[in-house]
């Protein structure tokens, strides 16, 4: 029934619309008006150029300011500091030349409507103000993208000795983690070796896999740089850690990295932010199938004692697990044992 | 020896002309046409369609994002398996329609609807042509076309559903089937449309420039071409020297699916078996991608900013500011647009010293744009602005060309773009600056030349609360976009909700949703002006804008050739808008220097000896052709 009513509402209102339309249009005809260029139309068109621009900025200040907070991501790592400035330089320059050319845009269209008794200005071109708004845009461009590429050189440049490994493997649709473990180097891996019980492919052959650990979550020490070594194992994914400012694609059968230094642990972001759920989040940015919106990892930060005393507690994958060991030759099962007490 | 005196031999040829003429069938009329005028109108029209599927399809995906809690089971009917038993949109089907969206918007609205139906339609008719160089290449690029798009449909009712590995169909996740289900047949349609469209794509596109090279009238030099045609000339180079290398990037893909290569693969361990492909490199398919993929942009771009330069001179009653410092700014960004592809992929694994390179070469191709900018500002300063809806569909464009074009400058800054690259402030850059400002770009193509095309008028009241109802529209939509990336919300998400970062903006996102439905729902305003005046609309009178251009002087109806007489000659540039001392306030580029003594400036005075010798050898031709005819 309401369906019905509504349908009849919907016919009612657009017969009207079309009676509307087809008087206005014939009464410009017997008005002749639609042969005049200078219409009243030509100037609410010209003035809708100036409300728009009112009201855009106005609905555009307003909203940028009343949600910088929840726009605003708080920053924890030492890049990040940097390439948000980075960020903030360029919308004041380009918001500048946003609002500027906005509003001569905008304007022009209602001071130079049409008036049939004046002329446009024959006004081809001109050498130097083309020289001009090629050069500074030249220039200021110039400065953003050498600070740019200081901050680039600088975020891409090898860690420095001594950070602290994470390997990263994404698969559809979840992320594993590995440490190296005592000796700091994490172990070979290949993907031929992968079965229920070694997810990741470790080659547990490799003296280095011994010691490495899995975790459930990814825990880094504060003020102290921390490498992510990241892989994939069936499709494309991307690390996105959005408050450490990091991004990286994981890509099947070329390992990738991204190094950088956390500046806050959770407990400090949770009382700055006032809320005890705040946890750090790795996201997926690569599609990589219907499971793509799902794959959250934690980061945990902690101060770099903590770190130490929760590293030296994790049980290694072969403690957990000796069978992963068993059918390995002799020898190497008993150095995994030395290296293990 | 006065113009008078010109048109009337052109009036006395064209009755002679007319007995010659037979009449088509209505297959060789409106099918299988080599008329560049009617196979215009078929891509628009074909453009027109998909712009509809393709709007529709993100008027599904809205639904989801704005509204996630909402039960869908009244699209049951039209979606059947893909609503779950729940009522929800099904994750794989949400990325079936962001993919088929951005396809279908890219290739089939932007590329063929706006060069396939502008390019055809306006080559010949403003450089003074018959018809394009090879009518028949012209017919297939059509039809390969058409050909693409019902393959790409038909993909679209597959059980298994089309291509869902976004736009880019990145490899692995597009090579292997196991990895989602959209990435079986679907894909393999997808990749044979792809196929067909770069076939259309290379026919077209070498007949636009053949044509504009070798057809030109007599006078039409390089210097006097309208802006138009140098924006389509320079698309179709584009395309001619793109489209080839994403056919290369789509075989090896084929191989990879179907015949065991490894061209893209390597160490996979999928769906419980490690796939024996090795030394594969995932990344080769993004740089071969990208190498069309960023000339793409351009591609949609280019022909946009030519239409406005020739509607907005126009309209303005004024040359267009700087016609040689655009000709150089489009050659620039044709150049440019070759080199800055991998500013898509800082953070796909490259070299980071490499990602300094197209850092620096991204932001070079900033200054040819604003050049651009700067001049569309400059012609409507002081001008004597006309406000037809081509005309504030063209403000519009420039208006999207500037938000879109400056949030470029952060993306194209690897340092900055780490942060953004794949959120919704990238979504939001490229729907103003290459979705909506070349669709701005189309619409003002069809409003302006509606005339040219059907002989009538559309109404300028719709037109104008289309045109609001859409600039408005647009703005609601992508604007609050930036604000959602800048938060860090990643693009092609299903859902917001498994993250705490991002389990917020529920409100933002159905503000974004519902304004995405209006400016959806504006669009049937235009169909309906559209078609309604294609045959009731006022008859149009033979240059309703007042234009300097060719296609102006053609009838009303122009047949297949054009021009019942001679094609007229050209005396000067396009842009003779309110000349000093002319008595109207436009000159058409048909008529000569000599009849104009009033407006000429001084160096046009010697150019009137060269010009009544071109007049004397016409007479010549004009004389010998009688002779022959009789």
């Amino acid at each position: 029934m309401y369906g019905f009513l509504i349908a009849i509402g919907v016919v009612l209102l657009l017969s009207v619309i079309w009676m509307v339309y087809r008087i206005q249009s014939l009464i410009s005809v017997a008005k002749g008006s639609d042969k005049k260029i200078e219409t009243t139309s030509n100037k609410v068109n010209a003035f809708l150029f100036v409300v728009f621009l009112v009201g855009t900025f106005g609905l555009m200040t307003w909203y940028s300011i009343k949600e910088f907070s929840n726009y605003q991501l708080p920053i924890a790592s030492v890049h990040g500091e940097v390439t948000d400035k980075l960020f903030w330089i360029t919308m004041a320059v380009t918001g500048f030349i946003f609002i500027l050319t906005h509003i001569l845009l905008f304007w022009f269209p209602y001071k130079y409507q049409y008036k049939a008794d004046r002329r446009a200005a024959y006004y081809p071109d001109n050498n130097k103000l083309e020289v001009i708004w090629t050069l500074v845009p030249a220039v200021v461009l110039a400065l953003l993208v050498i600070s740019g590429w200081r901050a680039w050189t600088d975020i891409t440049d090898p860690a420095p000795d001594g950070a602290h490994q994470v390997e990263l493997m994404g698969y559809q649709f979840a992320w594993e983690i590995r440490y190296p473990g005592k000796d700091d180097i994490l172990g070979d891996f290949d993907y031929r070796l992968i079965n229920a019980s070694n997810s990741r492919g470790i080659d547990f052959s490799d003296q280095n896999s011994i010691d490495d650990f899995p975790s459930q979550s990814v825990v880094i020490p504060k003020g102290e740089p921390v490498i992510f070594k990241i892989r994939a194992r069936d499709v494309l994914h991307s690390v996105f850690a959005p408050h450490m400012r990091l991004k990286m694609d994981a890509v099947p059968g070329m390992p990738t990295r991204f190094w950088f230094i956390p500046t806050k642990t959770t407990a400090e972001m949770r009382v700055e932010l006032g809320d005890d759920e705040f946890e750090y989040e790795i996201a997926c940015t690569e599609v990589c199938g219907s499971g793509h919106f799902s794959m959250r990892k934690v980061i945990t930060v902690v101060e770099p004692e903590e770190y130490r005393k929760w590293y030296n507690d994790q049980k290694t994958f072969v403690d957990s697990n000796p069978s992963l060991v068993l059918d390995l030759p002799l020898d190497d099962k008993g150095l995994a044992r030395t290296s293990n007490e | 020896m006065s113009v008078a005196n010109v048109s009337a031999h052109g009036v006395s040829a064209h009755d002679e002309h007319h007995d010659h003429e037979h009449k088509d069938s209505f297959i060789t009329k409106y099918i299988f046409t080599q008329d560049h005028k009617m196979i215009g109108k078929q891509f628009l029209i074909t453009g027109m369609f998909w712009a509809l599927i393709g709007g529709f399809l993100s008027i599904l995906f809205r639904i989801q994002l704005g509204f996630p809690e909402m039960n869908l089971e009244f699209l049951k009917p039209l979606l059947g398996g893909w609503i779950t038993e729940t009522g929800q949109l099904d994750p794989n089907f949400y990325l079936a329609l962001v993919t088929m969206h951005g396809t279908i918007m890219v290739f089939f609205v932007l590329t063929a609807g706006l060069s396939g139906t502008f390019s055809n339609f306006l080559i010949p008719l403003q450089i003074g042509a018959r018809d394009m160089a090879s009518g028949f290449m012209n017919m297939l690029s059509y039809w390969f076309f058409f050909t693409s798009g019902v393959i790409m449909f038909i993909s679209l009712f597959l059980e298994r559903g089309p291509a869902s590995g976004g736009w880019v169909v990145y490899p692995p996740l597009s090579a292997l089937e196991q990895a989602m289900p959209g990435s079986g047949l679907g894909m393999t349609l997808w990749l044979i449309s792809m196929t067909f469209f770069i076939a259309s794509s290379l026919l077209g596109g070498i007949n636009y420039i053949t044509t504009v090279i070798n057809l030109r009238t007599k006078g039409m030099s390089f210097s006097r071409l309208p802006l138009t045609i140098w924006a389509f000339f320079l698309t179709a180079v584009i395309g001619l020297l793109s489209f080839p290398v994403l056919f290369s990037a789509a075989l090896l893909l084929v191989f990879d699916r179907s015949f065991g290569t490894s061209f893209y693969l390597s160490d996979i361990y999928i769906g419980g078996e490690a796939l024996p492909n090795t030394g594969g490199s995932a990344v080769l398919y993004q740089h071969l991608f990208w190498f069309l993929g960023h000339p793409e942009v351009y591609i949609v771009l280019l022909p946009a900013l030519g239409i406005t330069s020739e509607v907005i001179a126009t309209n303005s009653r004024k040359p267009i500011f700087g016609y040689k410092a655009m000709i150089i700014s489009m050659l620039g960004i044709t150049i440019l647009s070759f080199v800055v592809w991998a500013h898509h992929m800082f953070v796909s694994g490259l070299n980071p010293f490499l990602g300094s390179i197209f850092m620096f070469l991204t932001l070079i191709i900033a200054v040819p744009s604003a050049v651009k900018v700067f001049n569309y500002l400059t012609t409507l300063w002081r001008g004597n602005l006309r406000f037809t809806t081509a005309m504030m569909f063209s403000i519009g464009l420039v208006s999207f060309f500037i938000s879109g074009g400056l949030t470029g400058i952060f993306l194209g800054n690897s340092a900055i773009d780490i942060q953004l690259h794949d959120t919704y402030f990238v979504v939001a850059h490229f729907h103003l600056v290459m979705g909506s400002a070349s669709f701005f770009g189309l619409m003002a193509g069809v409003y302006h030349w509606f005339p040219k095309m059907f002989g009538r008028m559309m109404d300028e009241k719709l037109g104008a609360i289309h045109f609001w109802l859409t600039f408005v529209g647009v703005y609601m939509v992508f604007f609050p976009m930036h604000y959602i990336g800048i938060a860090g919300f990643p693009r092609r998400y299903y859902s917001w909700s498994t993250y705490s970062f991002t389990d917020m903006y529920t409100d933002l996102n159905m503000f974004v949703s519902v304004a995405a439905f209006i400016t959806f729902a504006a669009q049937f305003i235009f169909l309906f002006n559209f078609f309604y005046s294609m045959y009731r609309g006022r008859i149009a009178s033979l240059n309703p804008w007042q234009s300097n251009t060719l296609e102006w002087t053609t009838p009303l109806h122009p047949k297949h050739g054009n021009w019942p007489g001679e094609i007229p000659s050209v005396y000067r540039w396009p842009y003779d808008y309110s000349k000093p001392g002319a008595k109207e306030d436009f000159i058409p580029q048909t008529i000569p220097l000599y009849a104009t003594p009033e407006s000429n400036l001084p160096h046009e005075e010697k150019l009137i000896k060269l010009e009544k010798e071109i007049i004397a050898e016409e007479e010549q031709v004009l004389v010998a052709n009688e002779y022959k005819e009789s």
